[in-house]
């Protein structure tokens, strides 16, 4: 009875420790490093950053903290895998969320390498705090404002002035998120548009049922109906690859052109590698993954 | 005779103990040390809430639209919510508490759900259900009743999360009533309701005391089905926690005001279902 308790306890043991093990953790197959600088794109001349000779010899694994607005989300997870492609020691952990919620974050001490916001006001909230230094900041990339209306379209939208009709459910992102502010300006340009008149503002700004907390809740509560229009990014209406939403084009004139700024933080542990991302996003490589996204590349 | 002395030896060594009491004690209860890193985690993050703001910044945040129009819609929406917790939730409670039925644990189960389950999810939850689009919501809609995003959604999602607080303590009251009671107020020629206000009411009032105190708490702080399903408008759908973690962005006055205020009614409720069930349990005695 002792010995076949004492064979049952081993083989529990045995079980136990041979998961724990690491199963062979995954050895990148050995890439010659000057074969890591060769790009998928078919560009002949990439302006890719070259990889410094300091930390081309055996450098340790490290993770970059990258906080990002939420329209980011799907641009900079195929930017974070081009980029950990090409630097395989290098694991990037992304913090997506309303910019107003990264920033405060980041204030609070939260461990961050990088941090790109969707307007400049929210990266001014950092720099003045102090973690990111005043000329640091660069933008990156642009964005503008759509309307969207659920595909059913039940309020039967189908010009901006349809926006003001009495009892229309309009929902926007609260003003301390970036596309709200943004959006917030575009009604201010549009009230002095003459064929919107006057009072556009404020029969819009009745028509509003709610103030999310990201531009992704807008997105999807419109997706799911609940609202006749919201406010988005043209890069968020287009991630809805299931025709979910209609979209309603605002014309330049009246439309905000998002600037988004991109900044190493100042105490980043991994500083070469943090400025290596923002260099990553500002080339031609990154502009042409934010390209694909919807966004407008810098010039 | 190796006994006999290894005897009188203990003997020596306890008297020998005897001496040393002071230090045994405190090897006996050394171990209430262990005690205070949990309190005092409990205690530090509150008591600073207290001293990041000054009475005199809190008396003049109190005109801010964010803090009065947060605590009006939060106190409007609970008190609603707790009359309809005690209406809805007392015949529930009363079923539990008292009955075996065939489908029991299935009830007890669908009511203890909600307190397991993450707020975001019963917000949207609630919001796929109720929303126009949902099954009840569509057939609502036809009538022209739009529950998401209104103080109703505010309402229905505090019930959801809060209800089952009540519910469970409710039921404990109402079955520890004997039955001798019962029966005896019937035999006597009293009528359900009389049973009720009568008997039952008083008999279990501690219970549905510091049941509806609790639920009231948890509805007062509920946040994430909130946002899911009554979204955010001042004055119209931002509770006190939805204006606390807005505030913390852009406000910061007005989110500790808030705080203040929501840290200063949980520690209240509390003490209030203390003394509640101390003089429950007094009566017992």
């Amino acid at each position: 009875m002792r010995s076949r308790f004492g064979f049952v306890v081993f083989l529990v043991l045995a079980l136990i420790a041979s998961a724990c093990t690491p199963q062979g953790s995954p050895a990148p197959t050995a890439v010659p490093l000057t074969e890591l600088t060769a790009t998928s794109t078919p560009e002949p001349t990439a302006t890719v950053a070259p990889i410094p000779t300091a930390i081309a010899m055996h450098p340790p694994a490290i993770t970059l903290n990258v906080f990002a607005a939420s329209s980011l989300t799907g641009a900079f997870g195929d930017i974070g895998k081009a980029f950990e492609a090409r630097y395989p020691w290098v694991t990037i952990t992304f913090n997506f969320a309303g910019s107003q919620a990264l920033a405060t974050q980041i204030n609070s001490a939260a461990p961050a390498d990088v941090f790109a916001s969707a307007n400049n006001s929210q990266m001014e909230v950092v720099t003045k705090a102090g973690r990111i230094d005043t000329s640091v900041p660069k933008p990156f990339v642009n964005n503008r404002l759509v309307a969207i209306y659920p595909r059913a379209n039940p309020a039967n939208i189908q010009t901006l002035q349809d926006l003001a009709k009495p009892g229309l459910k309009l929902i926007l992102a609260d003003k301390t998120v970036p596309v709200g502010a943004y959006a917030l300006k575009y009604l201010d340009n549009a009230a002095r548009d003459a064929s919107l008149g006057a009072n556009y503002k404020t029969d819009v700004l009745k028509n509003v049922v709610s103030y999310e907390l990201d531009v992704k809740s807008v997105l999807t509560k419109v997706e799911l109906g609940e609202a006749d229009a919201g406010i988005v990014y043209t890069t968020d209406a287009a991630t809805d690859t299931t025709s979910q939403t209609g979209q309603l084009a605002i014309p330049d004139a009246l439309n905000v052109i998002a600037v988004y700024p991109i900044a190493v933080v100042k105490d980043s542990p991994n500083l070469s590698m943090a400025q290596a991302f923002v260099d990553y996003v500002l080339s031609v490589d990154g502009q042409a993954i934010l390209t694909r996204y919807g966004f407008i590349p810098i010039q | 005779m190796v006994e006999q002395d290894i005897v009188v030896e203990d003997r020596a060594a306890t008297r020998k103990g005897a001496r040393a009491l002071p230090s045994g004690r405190w090897a006996k209860n050394a171990w209430r040390l262990s005690v205070l890193p949990l309190l005092a985690f409990f205690l530090i993050p509150i008591v600073v809430i207290f001293t990041r703001t000054t009475p005199s910044r809190i008396l003049a945040s109190l005109s801010d639209p964010q803090v009065y129009q947060g605590l009006a819609v939060s106190l409007k929406t609970t008190l609603i919510s707790l009359g309809l917790i005690l209406v809805l939730g007392t015949p529930l409670a009363y079923l539990i508490g008292r009955f075996k039925f065939k489908l029991k644990n299935l009830v007890e189960t669908l009511v203890d759900l909600p307190t397991v389950l993450p707020p975001s999810v019963a917000g949207l939850a609630l919001l796929l259900a109720f929303g126009r689009t949902g099954p009840i919501g569509s057939v609502l809609s036809h009538w022209g009743v739009t529950l998401a995003f209104t103080p109703a959604a505010v309402v229905m999602a505090q019930i959801f999360i809060a209800s089952p607080y009540y519910i469970r303590s409710a039921s404990i009251g109402f079955g520890s009533i004997e039955d001798e009671y019962m029966q005896a107020a019937e035999l006597d020629g009293a009528g359900p309701w009389q049973l009720f206000r009568y008997i039952i009411l008083p008999m279990a009032r501690y219970a549905l005391l510091s049941g509806g105190v609790m639920s009231w708490a948890r509805a007062l702080g509920e946040f994430g089905a909130t946002i899911m399903f009554a979204g955010n408008f001042l004055g119209r759908t931002q509770t006190m926690p939805l204006a606390i973690y807005l505030g913390f962005e852009s406000n910061l006055e007005a989110a500790l005001t808030l705080s203040v205020i929501l840290v200063g009614i949980s520690c209240c409720s509390l003490i209030l279902i203390r003394i509640i069930t101390s003089r429950m349990s007094s009566k017992l005695e």
